[in-house]
This record gives C-alpha cells, sequence and structure tokens, in this order.
C-alpha cells in the first residue's frame, strides 16, 4: 500500500508561465479522476449594484462557448458520466469536474473553454437568472439560510464581502444582463490567483501537457486580484436580530463572532479548540448539553471557517421555538467554560486523537486529496503539510488552545440571530 | 456457506452465512489503511403499525444510548478517539448502524456492534430526552415545504401497505409511543437472523470472517419477525392533493407506481428514471441532467428552476417521483402542462438509442464513482442484499447494459400513465417577506 497521505514527493507541482499553479497527485486505485481548481473572481469584486453578478456568471459560462453549442456541451459531458461546475463565492470563482480517468483531455478541454470562451446566450440567461431569484426567494423562506443571513451582517462591516455575501438580492438579480455578465466575465477572469488539483488515475506529464495546452496561453491583464478588505473588529456587545417567518414550526439560531483566517497563526488552535466545543463526539461539549443532556435540538454544533479573511466562528442549532433561551442559555455556559476554563487534558487528548486519526478518512476520496492540495497551495501551507500535520496537532498546548478562545470570545460579546416562528418571549 | 462474486476493480465478494442465520459480505481493499463496518437489519417505516410510525428511526437513535458495557456517549469518544466516524441511518426496508475506521482499529466496531445488537438499554430518562430530539428533527423538516408535499403525496398514493407513512412518522406517534413500544420493536427485529453484516476495507478475508464470527457466531436467533402483508391494492384512477402553507415558491411532486427492485423491470425503469431526469442509482448524483428531457422540457423553458426524478430501490412496489420547483414567474398549472407534455412525449417522440447509450455509459461512469471508498461500497452492498441480492449491486451494470430500447418503451407505457400517479402540488398562500 502506497503512502496514502500525499506529501511533497508524491505531489508534482508545476507553475504555468501565465502564473497558474497546477498540482497533480497519481492514485491508480480509483478508476476516476478530479479536477477542481479556483480563481479571483469571487463576490469581492463585484460591483455592489451588481451583487450576484459573480455568481451568476459562473453558472451562466456553462451555457455554450465560441467552440460549443450548449447542446454540444453538455451532450459531451452527460454522454461521458462527466460532470463540470462552475460556482462563485464570496472570494473566489471555483470549478470542479470529474470522470473517468479515459476522459480527462475531453474534461479538461471543456473546462479551459467554458472559463475563457463563453458566450452567454441571452435566452439561457433569462433562464439562469429566474433560476436564481426564484432560489433566492425560496431561501428568503429559509430559517437556516436567514438565520445566518443576519447573523453575517451583524457580525461583519457592512463594506465587507462577508457582510453582503454572495447571493445577491431580488433588485440587484432582476437588473443583471447577459452584457454584465459578459463585462464581468471580461474582466475578472484570468489566471490570477489561479490554482488548480488534478488527483486519480492518471500520469502526471499527460495532465501537465493537457492543462497547458488548454489554459496556459491564457492571459487577462485586467483581472483583479486585489483580496484586500476592511478589518474586523472583535465585537463589544450582544447584537441580536431574530427574523420571523410565518408557518415554520423550528427556530434556528447562530450565535458567534468573526473567527480566524486560515493564514493566522492562531487558526490552528482555534480550530481544536472548536473541535472541542462542538465537535468531537455527538458535536462536542454543545451537543454533550444541548442534545444529549437536555434533548433541545436534533443539531448543536459549532464551526470554524478560516478562509482568505476572518470567516465566522458560530454555534448553529434547530430547535423548538419554545425553548430558544434554554438553548442560546446553555451555548452560552459552553462558551464562557471554555473562555474561562483550561480545556481538561482529557478532552485535548480526545480531540488531538480524532483530529490525527482520521487524516487517512479524510483523503481517501480523490476529492478529499484535492481539496487538500488546493488548501495547501492557497494558505501557502507547504506540501509537506499533511505529513506534518500529526506533529503539529500533538503539539498544541492547553494553553495555546484557551489563548485562542479567548483572543476571538468575549462572554458577552456575539452576535445573535434566531429565524423562526415568532418567539414568545426574549431569545437570551 | 460461502459464495463469491467480483465487482469493479476486481476484488472479490465474499458471502457467508453464519449458524444463526447472520449473512455476512466480505470485500477487500486495500487502496487506504481503512475498514467500514456495517450491520443492516430488516426492518424499517416498512414494518410499522398505526400508532407506531416512526419507531425504527426512533430505536434507531436509542442504540446510540448506551448499553452495559458502553454507556451513552461512551462510543461517541471511543470513535472519534480512534480516528472513525459512524452513524446510522433508517429506510423504509432497513435500519443501517457503521463504523469506518483506520484498519487497525476495527475490533471496536466489531465489538460494539455485537453488542448492541442484544444489549441496548432503552432507559427511560434517554428515551423521554430523546423524545423532544426526534420531535426536532421532524420539525426542522417541516420547515421545508417539500417535507409536507412528500407526505402528503406518499399518503395519498399509499393508503394500505406501510409505505403510506414517512421514516420520521407521524406527530401523533412520536408524542405517544412509549419506551415499552420501542424496546419491543428493538427485540423483535434486531437478532443475528435478521442482520447483515458488511466489511469492505484493508483485511484479510479469512482472519475477518473468524473475528465475525467469534463475535457474532455465539449471538442466538430470535423468532422470525412478523411478515408484512398489507400489500397496496391497485390504483383505479389518478390522484391530486394541495397543500396549502406559507410560502413564496410553487413545487408539483409526482408519484408513479413503480415496482420492486426484484422486480425485472427494475433496470428497464432504471434506465428511463436516467434518460428523465437524470441518473439516480449508485453514484448518480455525480452527473448532471441539462440534457434530460424533464430538464429540457420543464428548466430550459424557463417553467421551472430545477426538475428531478428519483427511482427508489424497495423490497416492495413502492414509487417514482418527479419534483418540479415552479419559477418565481410561472404558474403551478404551466408547470404541470410542461411535465405533461414531456411525459406525453414519450409516445410521440419515442427514447432513441442514443439516449440509452447515454443512460449505460453514465451509469458505468457513476458506478465506478460509487465503488471509490469503502463506506460507499459496503453500503450499496448492504442495501442491495437487504432487498434481494448484493448482486444487484456488483452487477449493476451489465444489467443495465442489457436493458433493450423495447423494454424501457414498454416500461414507459406501462408504468407512467396517468392513471397510476398521485399529483401533488405545493401552493404558496402568500407573498410574505421575513420581518425582522
Amino acid at each position: 500500500m502506497p503512502n496514502s497521505i500525499p506529501g511533497s514527493d508524491d505531489i508534482a507541482r508545476h507553475v504555468l508561465p501565465n502564473g497558474i499553479v497546477v498540482l497533480v497527485r497519481e492514485n491508480f486505485d480509483a478508476q476516476s479522476v478530479v479536477v477542481t481548481g479556483s480563481l479571483a473572481g469571487g463576490a469581492i469584486f463585484e460591483n455592489p449594484v451588481q451583487a450576484g453578478i459573480a455568481s451568476l456568471t459562473a453558472e451562466a459560462t456553462l451555457y455554450g462557448t465560441q467552440n460549443r453549442s450548449y447542446d454540444s456541451l453538455h451532450e459531451t459531458l452527460e454522454s461521458a458520466g462527466m460532470s463540470l461546475e462552475v460556482s462563485a463565492g464570496r472570494y473566489l470563482t471555483s470549478f470542479d469536474g470529474k470522470a473517468l480517468a479515459e476522459d480527462l483531455p475531453i474534461l479538461l478541454d471543456l473546462m479551459g473553454d467554458v472559463l475563457r470562451n463563453p458566450v452567454f446566450p441571452a435566452e439561457h440567461v433569462n433562464v439562469i437568472k429566474a433560476q436564481a431569484i426564484t432560489g433566492l426567494k425560496y431561501n428568503l423562506q429559509n430559517t437556516r439560510y436567514m438565520a445566518n443571513r443576519a447573523f453575517y451582517e451583524l457580525t461583519y462591516p457592512v463594506d465587507h464581502i462577508q457582510h453582503r455575501g454572495s447571493t445577491g438580492t431580488l433588485e440587484t438579480l432582476s437588473g443583471l444582463t447577459r452584457e454584465d455578465l459578459a463585462a464581468y466575465h471580461e474582466q475578472q477572469y484570468g489566471p490570477g490567483a489561479m490554482i488548480l488539483a488534478v488527483v486519480g488515475a492518471v500520469k502526471t506529464e499527460i495532465v501537465l501537457a493537457e492543462v497547458e495546452k488548454t489554459l496556459g496561453e491564457w492571459k487577462n491583464d485586467r483581472q483583479n486580484t486585489d483580496f484586500s478588505q476592511p478589518d474586523v473588529q472583535k465585537l463589544n456587545e450582544i447584537q441580536y436580530r431574530a427574523v420571523t417567518l410565518p408557518g415554520k414550526t423550528q427556530s434556528d439560531i447562530v450565535l458567534g463572532v468573526p473567527g480566524p483566517s486560515r493564514y493566522m497563526e492562531d487558526y490552528v488552535p482555534a480550530s481544536v479548540t472548536n473541535h472541542v466545543l462542538g465537535v468531537f463526539g455527538m458535536f462536542g461539549r454543545l451537543g454533550k448539553s444541548v442534545r444529549e443532556e437536555q434533548g433541545l435540538a436534533y443539531y448543536c454544533y459549532s464551526s470554524i471557517e478560516g478562509g482568505i479573511h476572518q470567516g465566522p466562528w458560530r454555534v448553529i442549532a434547530g430547535v423548538n421555538p419554545n425553548n430558544v433561551k434554554q438553548a442560546v442559555d446553555s451555548i452560552r455556559v459552553e462558551i464562557e467554560r471554555m473562555i474561562n476554563e483550561p480545556i481538561s487534558s482529557e478532552d485535548l487528548a480526545d480531540s488531538k486523537a480524532n483530529l490525527t486519526g482520521r487524516l487517512p478518512l479524510r483523503l481517501e476520496s480523490n476529492e478529499g486529496v484535492a481539496a487538500n492540495l488546493l488548501a495547501l497551495e492557497r494558505y501557502h501551507l507547504g506540501l509537506d503539510y499533511l505529513r506534518q500535520y500529526n506533529d503539529m496537532i500533538n503539539a498544541l498546548t492547553v494553553e495555546q488552545l484557551q489563548a485562542a478562545m479567548q483572543h476571538y470570545w468575549t462572554a458577552d460579546a456575539f452576535s445573535l440571530a434566531v429565524a423562526g416562528p415568532e418567539l414568545n418571549g426574549a431569545a437570551y | 456457506m460461502t459464495v463469491l462474486r467480483r465487482m469493479g476493480s476486481g476484488h472479490e465478494v465474499t458471502r457467508h452465512v453464519l449458524e444463526n442465520g447472520l449473512v455476512v459480505l466480505l470485500k477487500e481493499v486495500h487502496s487506504a489503511p481503512l475498514i467500514s463496518f456495517w450491520v443492516f437489519y430488516r426492518v424499517g417505516s416498512r414494518n410499522e403499525q398505526t400508532g407506531q410510525t416512526g419507531v425504527s428511526h426512533w430505536v434507531e437513535h436509542m442504540m446510540f444510548k448506551g448499553t452495559p458495557r458502553y454507556p451513552a456517549g461512551v462510543l461517541d469518544r471511543e470513535i472519534d478517539r480512534n480516528g472513525g466516524i459512524w452513524n446510522a441511518q433508517t429506510s423504509f426496508d432497513y435500519t443501517a448502524y457503521y463504523e469506518t475506521l483506520p484498519a487497525d482499529r476495527i475490533d471496536l466496531a466489531i465489538e460494539a456492534e455485537a453488542d448492541r445488537m442484544v444489549n441496548a438499554l432503552f432507559d427511560p430518562e434517554e428515551t423521554e430526552s430523546e423524545r423532544t430530539v426526534i420531535i426536532s428533527e421532524r420539525q426542522g423538516s417541516e420547515n421545508s415545504p417539500m417535507f409536507w408535499l412528500n407526505e402528503e403525496v406518499q399518503g395519498m398514493a399509499f393508503r394500505v401497505h406501510p409505505y403510506h407513512h414517512t421514516i420520521i412518522g407521524d406527530m401523533a406517534d412520536l408524542e405517544t409511543m412509549t419506551r415499552d413500544d420501542l424496546y419491543h420493536h428493538y427485540r423483535r427485529y434486531y437478532a443475528p437472523n435478521n442482520a447483515i453484516v458488511v466489511v469492505v476495507g484493508a483485511f484479510a478475508s479469512a482472519e475477518m470472517l473468524e473475528k465475525v464470527k467469534a463475535v457474532y457466531g455465539g449471538i442466538h436467533p430470535g423468532d422470525a419477525p412478523p411478515p408484512v402483508v398489507r400489500k397496496e391494492p391497485p390504483q383505479m384512477g389518478e390522484r391530486r392533493v394541495n397543500v396549502e402553507r406559507p410560502g413564496s415558491t410553487a413545487f408539483i411532486e409526482v408519484m408513479y407506481r413503480a415496482p420492486a427492485v426484484s422486480n425485472p423491470d427494475w433496470f428497464a425503469f432504471a434506465a428511463l428514471d436516467s434518460i428523465l431526469g437524470g441518473p439516480s442509482g449508485p453514484g448518480g448524483g455525480n452527473i448532471d441532467n441539462k440534457t434530460s428531457r424533464l430538464y429540457r422540457g420543464v428548466v430550459e423553458t424557463g417553467i421551472a428552476a430545477s426538475a428531478s426524478g428519483h427511482l427508489y430501490m424497495t423490497s416492495d412496489p413502492f414509487g417514482y417521483t418527479i419534483t418540479l420547483a415552479v419559477n418565481d414567474d410561472r404558474t403551478l398549472e404551466e408547470a404541470e402542462a410542461a411535465l405533461d407534455a414531456v411525459l406525453d412525449g414519450l409516445k410521440t417522440n419515442p427514447i432513441t438509442q442514443k439516449e440509452l447509450d447515454k443512460a449505460k455509459k453514465q451509469a458505468k461512469a457513476a458506478f465506478a464513482y460509487a465503488t471509490e471508498g469503502v463506506t460507499g461500497q459496503a453500503y450499496w452492498l448492504g442495501y442491495a442484499e437487504m432487498l434481494d441480492s448484493y448482486t444487484l449491486f456488483t452487477d449493476f451494470v451489465s444489467r443495465l447494459e442489457a436493458v433493450t430500447l423495447e423494454q424501457v418503451q414498454q416500461v414507459a407505457e406501462q408504468y407512467l400513465r396517468p392513471s397510476q400517479r398521485t399529483l401533488g402540488r405545493f401552493i404558496p398562500q402568500m407573498e410574505n417577506e421575513a420581518h425582522a
């Protein structure tokens, strides 16, 4: 059995002349190949009056190119059982493809074509726009979506992309035209900040030759690659918003603060602290209290996002509206414990054992490996990061974890958003 | 008794039956140092009576609430401490539990699953605490319009057979079932002669079989569980139901009667499903459906925001569903007409060999994707064995490849008749905006 943990001796890293970084790892145990990557094209580069354009443009790239009609493109993809998606988040435009290994050249060719040469046919753009508006209207009635949206608005400055999000509004989406999408593509799609990872039953030299052929000549001097954002301040009081949605039977709670970016030194200790708080076992300490002991919720967990800028560190729970205050109180108790008391050595040992022991499982699939390769490159972690991971986790101390908790959390300063039926009393 | 079968990458699946009736499926996969260990029980919502709907799913939750050997919470910690994952799922026809662990830790799963096959506590306090968790799970689903619509359509499509009710169960039953109801259900269905063990991963089969025999061989078989006898009578005409609730998006869900997976028609129906709405068999979720007839007919035309079909794999005849989310500026009537036009088109514009060939290639690719991880492989082997035979999965591609154009056309004509469907419409009641 080969070493299941990728490292510098079995990851090929190649930089094309236009700056695109290509990472390849061969895996002949599977019959498929996964191609995944991202470039500087997310909502951060939008004009706010066109909010949602990054997302709509990404979707619309798949509706025909200068070389292929919509029909031809999708017949080629689906006839071979391939998949190809392009999507935009807050910072990046991402593309993900999967195929049987024998079809890799076709997949790469299609991917290059949709990224470089989309034509945005008006009739398809109108259909995609209608879909996006319908999807947004649906989400405006979705408790989870609305609680998160309120949380982001409470937590981040109004001119920060975390505040605005990437979905746009009904107003901005309605105003977008095919010309707008084409212009956004012309400006923002290019090799800037682009990383591509290919993992599967393919030879590295073949991958590199195909990628060079497809993307090697791509240039775009207009592409904005400046990811800078306003500073995010630590919250200094409780910020609360309730969103009432008629006809719902459960309330969604999001309680949190701005967490670390993936570049910050205390990201790793913070993520281990989060693991103790709301992940280990059945949702960590939060799950033990809110779900297992009190039976208040089917889910109550915490997550830490990291990312290019300070993503949220938040607790998410779904509870009966009559139990919102009890659940919020219990969540606060666990957060205060994490701030004020050092994590027990047993809890720390548990989380370390889990995070290190689960590494092979995280890396079992081609998708899992590819996602990790992208992160190694995007966050400058080094090709041997995964092999050093266990030592790094095992070296963490209780003090480092508590310091990370105290860095981001204060007992009486957080954002709290609740979406669901009308509440009878206070939420906190 | 041992049977060998090859699959996918050339590894053999071996099937064994222990003296107590426990079926054991083993497949070696040495691409990663992992093993996935599953136990399937032949019990699901199909085995439930009115008054106890949802009991199988609630029992599944109680299986995580401890035994004398592993009190509540201990295994959560142990599995996680050992770098593994574990979970469970309840379906119409089965309840399944699994652990995927580093290969050298798999004994923990083997021991734990054997222990809770017979020793789950069902502590009364834990039962009450879990009642509110289960109700919360249902209420979380109720926040989605599609949950209400699906519950109504399924309930109307099946009047007699227990497929009538949803897996989560009716709120009335979740509020009133007792600890003893749960425990009796557990004792009746959880026994080696009503279970299948599936192990996939980095092990030597002979050694693994001995381990399983040593731990499970001594468990006494139970009485044969009662058969499900309430067959659904033939449907005599289209059934329709409206669900009217607050919301902004209209939906249509249509359920056609469909054959059990053991019926020879099933694979032709799977090809039809792929042609109509994109593949939904093993690994099918990885492949888009923009060239499917449904997408072209109702999404590309701007009438629906999404369209999908799903053919269920079930023990007894169940359903083929088509779901549409209607675009904001279009009506339910337009969507229904467009859907009917697609289905009528099966007669006026018969399925072509090219479409069938595409469905077969998609199945081949999707199957390859589904067999890449040990957890997914173990799931599909167990699921298929639970319904009929694990060869349903190992032979999935070859059986689909054997389907002819005539068979697909015949299945379309036989099953997709308006008289054999239940059509549900979610009618959003107000154009309401959330308010803060």
